[in-house]
């Protein structure tokens, strides 16, 4: 566990910020495999009072920020944690490099409540005697909320100094594969505090979040064919959304939450249907011989995203949301997959083919400007993270499957993997206000 | 109940030749024992010619002489074309079900593991689909097949070059009962 500074100016040796969690519950290692080349000197100073706790916030925080691949962290060398503005000099912090320096302050409250004072410092106007606030928040919180605390800091910092909002209070899901037992599990945006969801000796795909976080649909072939399920993660409860004759798959949340898109296989060919979440009020959106798969709904609800092959070749189309004239989208390449739409519906990410590679490309919809992002490999299943910042996918490495993650600007690439497991199909959820 | 009459049918294939069942007695069949049981199922007395080996007891299902035993069609990539080096084996199937209406067959559509899991789904429902449509024509009854796909979810061969892909882009043919 690193907590010297460094740099991302050369990335021939990727470094590791492994994940060993006191619980040793099964998590993810993320390695960083490449960054910007424009990062953001900042320091993190640490958090007074943070060492009565097992985990170190300003770690926490510092490994968030430093796999963003935007931040430069200033080594803060062994000094003494500020607790207020007034410890800081910030001629010092200008003269190691930083931009700016957050300072924090864990303090035990009555009733087993944490109140945490964080501050972000400019350091780098000089012009005034006395630091300057960036950010300040006392945020409450308490000891099973440490981690999501330090996340929601990490995010603010991020917003602050990159003008985007972050994404790291947030939760992944995803399907691991050992053996014959899939699992579909769940874990923080940093690979920490992985728990499974649901297990099954036959295949998962598909997992996909309510927008509000709380359920998770996904595609279970453990009654030896695909049904499309949704479960309640607090209470673990699984409800069959569709399991008609035939196959059912690639479930999307409408933005309301009220419904889902899926895919039915019953009239012959795979074919989009809509219904509610209870399963009630199915209506089939397309009526043709072809494949007609992968749904997904616009950010404002108008509209949805599909792949088929009603051109001779799998591409990516776009139709109103209630049905009606589909818009072919893509036209370059044999086959281009697996649309989902930017959190501001002006994008959208998707697997396009070239040659034998599979990779993940980003084309604006209204130019229809396409950017590949990721060089070679068996990209599959990308997904976005709530800002819109990063994109998650499965992919491969030495025969066995991996998530990585590639900046929208294809800059940052990081991977993630899982002992000893295919990890797959992953989906990134919304942001976190309180951990469930 | 449908499946235990098909289990039935499969096991009169299987056993076409077994020295066959007594099972079916009540209380009022009693008196008929000595004609109807023919060749009952007592051990062969010494002076027995020994039975001739059971030609016609495995199914032509199995017979690995006969093209039905050949259970699989594969693909070229992205297709979902039966060439024509398999439409031998899919006519057989289909003049099969159409001369045995019992018999309920599931074509189980697999791709490789490349591109999207969920576009291979529906490309395995695409392959066995084809396959479904030209048993129909043979004389296939809707109710003898269905058409069902694993997508690359199951796949036959695992690793991660053409020669194992080539054989995960297949339909398989799987009678009911096997």
């Amino acid at each position: 566990m690193r907590t010297k500074p460094f740099t991302f100016i050369s990335f021939v040796t990727a470094f590791l910020i492994s994940i060993v969690t006191g619980d040793a519950r099964a998590a993810l290692t993320i390695e960083i495999t490449g960054g910007s080349s424009l990062q953001i000197p900042v320091a993190i100073a640490p958090f007074a009072g943070e060492e009565a706790y097992p985990d170190k916030l300003s770690k926490i925080v510092m490994e968030d920020l430093a796999r963003s691949g935007l931040f430069k962290l200033i080594d803060t060398g062994g000094m003494a944690p500020p607790r207020t503005p007034a410890d800081v000099r910030v001629s010092d912090w200008k003269a190691k490099g930083a931009t700016a320096l957050a300072i924090a302050n864990v303090a035990p409250q009555a009733g087993g409540r944490i109140d945490v004072q964080f501050r972000l410092i400019d350091t780098v106007r000089q012009d005034v005697a006395q630091a300057v606030q960036i950010a300040g928040y006392s945020l409450p919180t308490s000891r099973t909320q440490l981690r999501l605390t330090a996340h929601q800091i990490a995010d603010i910092i991020f917003e602050k100094l990159t003008g985007n909002p972050g994404a790291f209070a947030s939760r992944i899901a995803y399907i691991t594969k050992r053996g014959n037992t899939h699992e579909l599990q769940i874990a923080d945006s940093d690979g920490y505090s992985a728990q499974t969801v649901f297990t099954s000796h036959e295949p998962i795909i598909s997992p996909t979040w309510s927008p509000d976080g709380t359920k998770i649909a996904y595609v279970a072939f453990d009654q030896k064919k695909p049904i499309v399920y949704v479960q309640t993660l607090a209470t673990g409860q699984r409800q069959i959304i569709a399991n008609f004759k035939g196959n059912n798959s690639a479930p999307a949340w409408s933005p309301d939450g009220r419904q889902l898109a899926v895919v039915l296989s019953r009239d012959g060919f795979a074919q989009i249907y809509t219904l509610n979440v209870d399963g009630s009020g199915l209506k089939r959106l397309t009526h043709t011989n072809s494949i007609e798969t992968e749904p997904n709904w616009s950010p404002d609800g108008k509209y949805l995203l599909f792949t088929s092959d009603r051109g001779g070749s799998p591409q990516i189309y776009r139709m109103p949301a209630y049905g009606g004239e589909p818009v072919r989208l893509t036209f370059e390449g044999s086959y281009n997959v697996s649309p989902r739409y930017s959190p501001d519906g002006k994008s959208f990410v998707f697997i396009r083919r070239e040659g034998n590679q599979f990779r993940v490309a980003v084309q604006d919809i209204i130019s229809g400007q396409v950017q590949v992002l990721t060089e070679n490999g068996l990209d599959e299943s990308p997904s976005w993270a709530p800002n819109g910042k990063m994109i998650l996918y499965g992919t491969e490495r030495l025969g066995r499957g991996v998530l990585a993650a590639v900046s929208s600007d294809g800059r940052v690439k990081q991977k993630l993997s899982a002992q000893a497991s295919d990890v797959r199909e992953p989906a990134w959820g919304p942001i976190l206000r309180s951990k469930p | 109940m449908k499946n235990i009459s098909l289990y039935l049918v499969i096991a009169a294939l299987l056993g076409a030749c077994a020295s066959e069942p007594t099972k079916t007695q009540t209380g009022a069949q009693v008196e008929d024992r000595s004609q109807s049981q023919t060749p009952p199922s007592t051990p062969p007395t010494a002076d027995t010619q020994p039975l001739p080996p059971p030609v016609s007891s495995v199914s032509p299902l199995k017979d690995p002489n006969n093209i039905l035993s050949q259970r699989s069609v594969f693909y070229d990539l992205d297709s979902f074309e039966v060439k024509p080096e398999y439409k031998a084996l899919v006519e057989a199937h289909g003049n099969y079900l159409a001369s045995n209406p019992n018999a309920k067959v599931f074509l189980q559509g697999n791709t490789d593991e490349r591109g999207s899991r969920e576009y291979n789904l529906a490309l395995g429902q695409k392959r066995a689909d084809g396959v479904r449509k030209i048993l129909a024509l043979l004389g296939a009854k809707e109710a003898q097949v269905e058409a069902v796909s694993l997508g690359e979810e199951k796949p036959r061969a695992e690793c991660h070059e053409e020669s194992c892909w080539s054989q995960n882009r297949r339909t398989d043919f799987v009678y009911q009962g096997e």
